[in-house]
């Protein structure tokens, strides 16, 4: 049970600047995760605040106290790795208990807490094995006991899915979730895969390059990215992005000219743009409508089947638009298809990349259980 | 019929032993015909100095041999050499290679001349050490004794089975560092970092977790040194010639003496069938400690 907070945090590795000034509030029992392209710094910045490595400026604090010069295991922090670092000669029940053992628990409450954990994560079976005799999923298990263990104020996540099977990892994250319910804990979560920050996050950080791009519930980000980079990252299959001229703009929304030269008009503020002006127009393939009286047209180039869904990829003559369509149409590669596209869902992006302000907030953005407005946002000016 | 194919053990079982017979018969003739000559010789009246005493000898080369106070001595060195030189080297190695997997400037140039002793053939590196570090004149021991106020060792004739034990022990340092510090490497960083998380200090992750997983490759070491340390001779040879009296006499360097000085090559023999026998017990309780650890 405690908040983290990073004020102005800096890293360096001689002379790459690999995380450039993050500001984060991290809520007492929040579930947050850390998402970006792979490089994006996200791991560096865990592994900052787990204490393995050090930040050159900028301020940690966990429930207010700076832990900067703090060791690793007096933080109070337990981490789940990526490869999850089982001690290999050791059995499960020792594992578990590695670190109650450093601190001097006599064995009987060594052994009781272990087992407690144990039930648990329904390890009491194999509490005798070795790692080497566990699959994937039982391993992930044991390293997310051996952190339970350890009754830590802060959780924290490297990727701990990502070396596991895709059924398995959807097993993996409801268990997670479950987990972050039963234990009531603060949790920090990194990952690559916008799946699992949508699904788990209470809080999403976008990082890219050693800086926050948007922090946020995972809805918020979904229909208010605020930048055409975070619109890209989150939602799958990714948000299609389209040239358009603006034909007019006021603060009551702007109309811009689509490529086939049918205008439009998408519910942002455009305060201050001029007409004639090229923006980048993003509306995701779930928010467009196969429509033969659609704006837009284009060749079909290649079709995906899921079942239940189709994904239609057109070739427009500056783009490749990705579509999601039912898993019913009875297009072929080749058709030419017309479609249009919800404009309260679409965005604008300026040249800068950053969104203009929507009219109407989600009603689903406020979505989740912390109040964001705690949160400060790195990298905004 | 296609399965027992697969396995190459029915039908295929005459062609490949066919194919085995060169290589088998080769190993087995460079085994078996000096292990019977040797055993042979051991039962027979043989001493080039006495070329008319011959004939089937029974047991009474054993009965000299055991006899002899010379026998006890040479197993007692030859056990305290080989004791002596695994725990330095291990032990040493060990410690070397926690060190040379730090960071640090000029670490590979470091490595690589920890490593060099053992490209140094024993004869060279036993006469180094007797001329040119040992020697209680000219030596750079007893120089540094000097400086030190203190008076020289005569390490050969005062300390001799301890001189052959550092040397020896200098040479063989390396091989272990080698090895170990390969294992090292494989050591997941990940590990460390976990144990560090969990509050291990420096210590605690060198005895749960670095000394835990080059476990196999010590006892690899210890395997390796331990065949080779058994059979000890040009270092003594250089250096001591098995003296002062029979101080720094190994097994190797006894049955040396016997078949080669005394000329007696049915005693030399029994000699060389005492050591075969020493070093298969030494080898049975290796193999077995070895496997234990390469099974998990």
């Amino acid at each position: 049970m405690a908040t983290l907070q990073l004020r102005n945090i800096v890293k360096r590795f001689d002379d790459t600047q690999v995380i450039k000034g993050v500001d984060l509030d991290v809520n007492d029992r929040e579930f947050v995760v850390f998402v970006g392209p792979s490089g994006c710094g996200k791991s560096t910045l865990l592994r900052m605040i787990a204490g393995l490595e050090s930040a050159t400026s900028g301020d940690i604090l966990i429930d207010g106290q700076r832990i900067n010069e703090v060791g690793p295991a007096e933080r109070g922090l337990a981490m789940v790795f990526q490869s999850y670092a089982l001690y290999p000669h050791m059995t499960v029940e020792d594992n578990m208990g590695f670190s109650l053992k450093l601190a001097g628990v006599s064995k009987e409450e060594r052994r009781r807490k272990v087992r407690e954990t144990a039930e648990i994560l329904q390890l009491e079976p194999l509490l005798d094995r070795k790692p080497k005799a566990l699959s994937g999923g039982q391993r992930q298990r044991v390293a997310i006991g051996r952190a339970i263990v350890r009754n830590p104020s802060i959780f924290l996540f490297d990727e701990p899915l990502s070396n596991l099977d895709a059924a398995l990892r959807v097993q993996m994250r409801i268990e997670l979730a479950r987990l972050h319910e039963a234990l009531d804990a603060t949790m920090i979560y990194v990952t690559h895969d916008q799946i699992e920050a949508m699904t788990m996050a209470d809080k999403i950080v976008v990082l890219q390059g050693g800086v926050v791009e948007q922090v946020g519930s995972p809805m918020a980000l979904y229909h208010h990215p605020r930048n055409r980079f975070v619109a890209g990252f989150i939602g799958s299959p990714k948000m299609n992005f389209v040239k358009v001229t603006v034909a007019h703009a006021g603060p009551a929304g702007v109309e811009v000219r689509l490529p086939g030269g049918v205008n439009c008009e998408v519910p942002v503020d455009g305060d201050g743009v001029a007409a004639g002006t090229v923006l980048e127009l993003g509306f995701r393939p779930e928010h467009i409508q196969l429509d033969v009286g659609g704006p837009l047209e284009g060749c079909i180039e290649v079709i995906e089947r899921l079942g239940g869904l189709t994904s239609l990829y057109v070739r427009m003559p500056e783009a490749l638009i990705t579509v999601s369509a039912d898993g019913n149409v009875e297009h072929r590669v080749g058709d030419t298809l017309r479609f249009g596209f919800a404009p309260d869902c679409a965005h604008l992006f300026g040249s800068d990349g950053l969104a203009l302000p929507s009219l109407h907030r989600h009603p689903l953005a406020a979505l989740n259980r912390q109040d964001n407005r705690a949160i400060s946002m790195a990298g905004s000016q | 019929m296609s399965k027992t194919r697969a396995s190459g053990r029915t039908v295929g079982g005459l062609r490949s032993l066919s194919l085995q017979a060169p290589a088998v018969s080769l190993l087995l003739l460079w085994m078996l015909v000096p292990l019977g000559m040797t055993l042979w010789f051991s039962f027979q009246r043989y001493n080039l100095l006495m070329p008319e005493m011959t004939g089937f000898a029974g047991l009474e080369n054993y009965e000299f041999l055991f006899t002899d106070p010379a026998l006890w001595r040479a197993i007692g060195n030859t056990l305290l050499l080989v004791g002596w030189v695994l725990v330095i080297t291990v032990v040493g190695g060990t410690l070397l290679a926690v060190l040379f997997q730090q960071e640090f400037p000029g670490r590979g140039i470091a490595r690589v001349l920890a490593i060099s002793p053992f490209f140094v053939m024993p004869t060279v590196s036993a006469l180094v050490w007797k001329n040119m570090m040992m020697h209680p004149d000219n030596g750079v021991l007893a120089w540094l004794a000097r400086v030190f106020g203190a008076s020289p060792v005569d390490w050969f004739s005062s300390l001799p089975l301890t001189s052959i034990v550092i040397i020896v022990a200098w040479q063989w340092l390396p091989f272990a560092l080698l090895i170990l510090l390969t294992a090292m490497q494989s050591l997941d960083d990940d590990q460390v970092e976990a144990a560090r998380m969990d509050g291990a200090g420096p210590l605690a992750v060198f005895f749960y977790i670095t000394l835990p997983h080059l476990k196999r490759a010590i006892s690899v070491v210890i395997m390796i040194e331990m065949i080779f340390l058994l059979t000890i001779f040009a270092e003594i040879y250089v250096t001591t010639s098995g003296g002062p009296g029979l101080a720094t006499t190994n097994l190797a360097y006894l049955i040396y003496m016997q078949s080669l000085l005394d000329f007696d090559v049915g005693l030399g023999s029994a000699g060389g069938v005492v050591a075969i026998i020493l070093a298969n017990i030494v080898a049975i309780f290796l193999v077995r400690l070895v496997a234990r650890h390469l099974e998990n």
